[in-house]
């Protein structure tokens, strides 16, 4: 079933009767995601897109077995979104909204923790696994199966890779987009974890960025300890100048923290293919999965 | 959002968290009427930025006319970008020892994390680089912040054993305030041991999570519109963007695909001018906004817009384009690189309008470098 989500996986969508909700959780249907139930407080007993809606999550998890859930309420509201669905048994949380204050992340991820939940996020695209399900806004049609693994901390990013895989004809088992906040859920070194034990993937790719230390740490503890698997790594950021930050509230250099070389030099070292341009990605990605590329970006 | 460190010193004072006397001057006349009320007084540049002392922001008075001739000269400077409009005037304190506290986010334990070290009134970063034994932490719970025996246990660890009884109360408070005004950071530096053995803040720092303003609405922080005028329009135009030093004005939707695209540029030759990330989702309109933004910027010779679509729509896009390219006459050269959701229509609507879109993003770079060298003259 590759990693995280498969088809069977019983999905709930908190938030679903949102404007973004809503449009997302028909997407995710249509790709064939089982969308069991959603949950408005205020809302339950009706049902939208052919799903039944319930004021609580617990409600949703006690009539339809949900196990997993996408999250699209709004940032005030997010982080008690977060923490209803780890209260309530959801064993897999993937939150897409952007913009939640740091403090409630900080309580939220203790709390989640506690509960011995995973969490996917905040501010990230979510996570597809191809032909099968995905909960969250990756793009329907790029996604195609197959055996590269891909987790990153940009969304479009994510795109990118995952379009030129497939029109290279190299499929993906789970791409999993971790987000770009500085307080996350799942961390590279966690994801990798969950790839590196998963018989449907043959190599990943890891769409690292500047700030941070995740993708150091990754590299430390698990891809240089013997990984198994080809890994092609890729920083966004190189020309990044330190003190500003980027766009996500987690892509900054500060100090000699958080600097793509350092990045670079880690991965390296650990013995991962890093390379310069997704184009690059996507051919070592072909050529350690024994499809030869055929893709000429250019 | 930053604030300016008389406006971080009330908020210490009304927390109980002790700090000198002073008042605030707009002219060196009000400065010199403070220190005939105070006595003998530091007179401080008030600019959201460090390195304030070594600019000459900061200077000591001892009498009213003293107080006059130096507010004189920092009123009115120009220090990292920002002219100083007003000076903190505060009564000078005989200190003796420096310390530092403070509290900001750590990413890796994914918790806030308070810092002590008894070797304060540097930068904290150089402290922890050359001293790192010097400084003592402590990760509190998110949920009931840190309890009086873990703060104790701090003041131990930094070797500040003798201060304890009144350093953990101050340490609680400062807490306390961190979360009230959901603060990154939030920082006394230096934590100043005076001659009396008194512990007063001699100086502030505090910057406020921005996702969080929804609950500080009452709050106003320093004024940065002096920073970069691109960089203020941009915040009015709710644009997400950065300033660079570069010629090739870059737009882009997702902060990761936008940071790959100035690595783009510069692994083809040349140099972006900005970050600017118009997001998931953007209309036409913020296409059309962001575009007018670069246009404002004199030093962009070329734009290259790259968009990959996911939410964000390839004829929504398109359309923005048109319209601003129209409405404000561009004739820079511009390339655009389209792909994913509505991609068949916004190239359409692009190449009807006589604007070639490009697929590859590497290949969509290398041509923007090559046409604005061209322009330029």
């Amino acid at each position: 079933m590759s990693i995280l989500l498969s088809r069977q996986s019983r999905v709930l969508v908190q938030g679903l009767t949102g404007r973004e909700g809503s449009f997302h959780t028909e997407q995710m249907k249509a790709y064939g995601t089982n969308v069991v139930a959603g949950v408005s407080p205020g809302k339950g007993g009706t049902t939208q897109l052919g799903v039944p809606i319930f004021d609580t999550v617990a409600d949703a998890k006690r009539e339809t077995r949900a196990e997993v859930s996408g999250i699209f309420v709004p940032a005030p509201f997010a982080a008690d979104a977060i923490m209803e669905a780890a209260a309530s048994g959801i064993g897999l949380i993937v939150c897409i909204t952007e913009g939640i204050p740091l403090y409630d992340m900080v309580r939220a991820r203790a709390f989640v923790e506690d509960a011995g939940v995973k969490l996917i996020g905040p501010n990230c695209p979510g996570l597809v696994t191809a032909g099968e399900a995905k909960v969250g806004i990756i793009p329907n049609h790029i996604s195609s199966a197959g055996s590269v693994g891909i987790v990153s901390r940009s969304g479009t990013l994510t795109y990118e890779v995952i379009q030129g895989l497939s029109q290279a004809g190299v499929g993906q088992s789970t791409s999993v987009g971790i987000g770009g906040d500085p307080i996350l859920g799942l961390s590279f070194t966690e994801v990798l974890r969950l790839f590196k034990d998963d018989p449907a993937t043959g190599a990943v790719v890891m769409i690292g960025e500047i700030g941070g230390s995740d993708e150091e740490a990754a590299a430390e503890t698990v891809i240089g300890r013997g990984f198994g698997k080809p890994l092609i790594g890729f920083i966004s950021g190189r020309t990044a100048p330190p003190g500003k930050r980027m766009g996500h509230a987690g892509a900054i250099i500060s100090g000699n923290t958080g600097t793509a070389a350092s990045k670079v030099e880690a991965l390296k070292r650990a013995g991962a293919r890093v390379c310069d341009t997704i184009e690059e990605v996507v051919a070592a990605a072909a050529a350690a999965v024994g499809q030869p590329s055929s893709a000429t970006h250019r | 959002m930053k604030f300016l460190e008389y406006q971080v010193k009330e908020r210490f004072k009304a927390s109980g968290i002790p700090v000198p006397d002073g008042r605030l001057a707009r002219t060196a006349d009000e400065a010199a009427l403070a220190a005939g009320a105070l006595g003998p007084i530091a007179v401080k540049a008030q600019v959201p930025v460090g390195g304030r002392g070594k600019a000459g922001g900061i200077k000591l008075a001892k009498t009213a006319a003293d107080a006059k001739r130096v507010a004189g000269e920092i009123l009115g400077m120009t220090i990292k970008g920002y002219t100083v409009r007003e000076v903190w005037c505060e009564t000078a304190q005989e200190i003796t020892r420096e310390l530092y506290l403070g509290l900001t986010l750590d990413r890796d334990a994914r918790k806030p994390v308070l810092i002590l070290s008894a070797q304060g009134g540097m930068e904290i970063e150089e402290v922890a680089e050359t001293h790192p034994e010097a400084i003592a932490k402590l990760h509190p719970d998110p949920w009931r912040g840190p309890l009086p025996f873990e703060v104790r246990d701090l003041i131990f660890r930094a070797g500040l054993g003798p201060l304890q009884a009144q350093l953990t109360p101050l340490i609680v408070k400062l807490y306390s305030l961190a979360r009230a005004y959901d603060a990154l950071t939030i920082e006394i530096n230096p934590l100043a041991l005076t001659r009396d053995g008194g512990l007063v803040a001699a100086d502030g720092k505090l910057e406020i999570d921005e996702n969080a303003l929804f609950r500080h609405k009452d709050l106003h922080g320093a004024d940065e519109s002096d920073e970069d005028p691109m960089e203020a329009e941009a915040r009015r135009r709710k644009l997400t963007y950065v300033r660079l030093d570069g010629s090739i004005g870059v737009i882009g939707n997702g902060a990761g695909l936008v940071m790959n695209t100035l690595d783009l540029v510069q692994r083809e030759g040349g140099r972006a001018a900005n970050f600017l990330d118009i997001g998931g989702g953007a209309k036409a309109e913020v296409v059309h906004s962001a575009l007018e933004l670069l246009a404002m910027d004199p030093n962009v010779k070329g734009i290259l817009i790259n968009i990959f679509g996911g939410i964000t729509r390839g004829d929504e896009v398109a359309h923005g384009i048109i319209d601003a390219t129209r409405d404000l006459n561009l004739t820079l050269p511009m390339v655009v690189r389209m792909t994913g959701t509505r991609e068949e229509e916004g190239r359409r609507l692009l190449q009807e309008a006589g604007i070639t879109p490009e697929v590859s993003a590497t290949a969509a770079a290398g041509r923007i470098v090559q046409l604005s060298r061209g322009s330029t003259p």
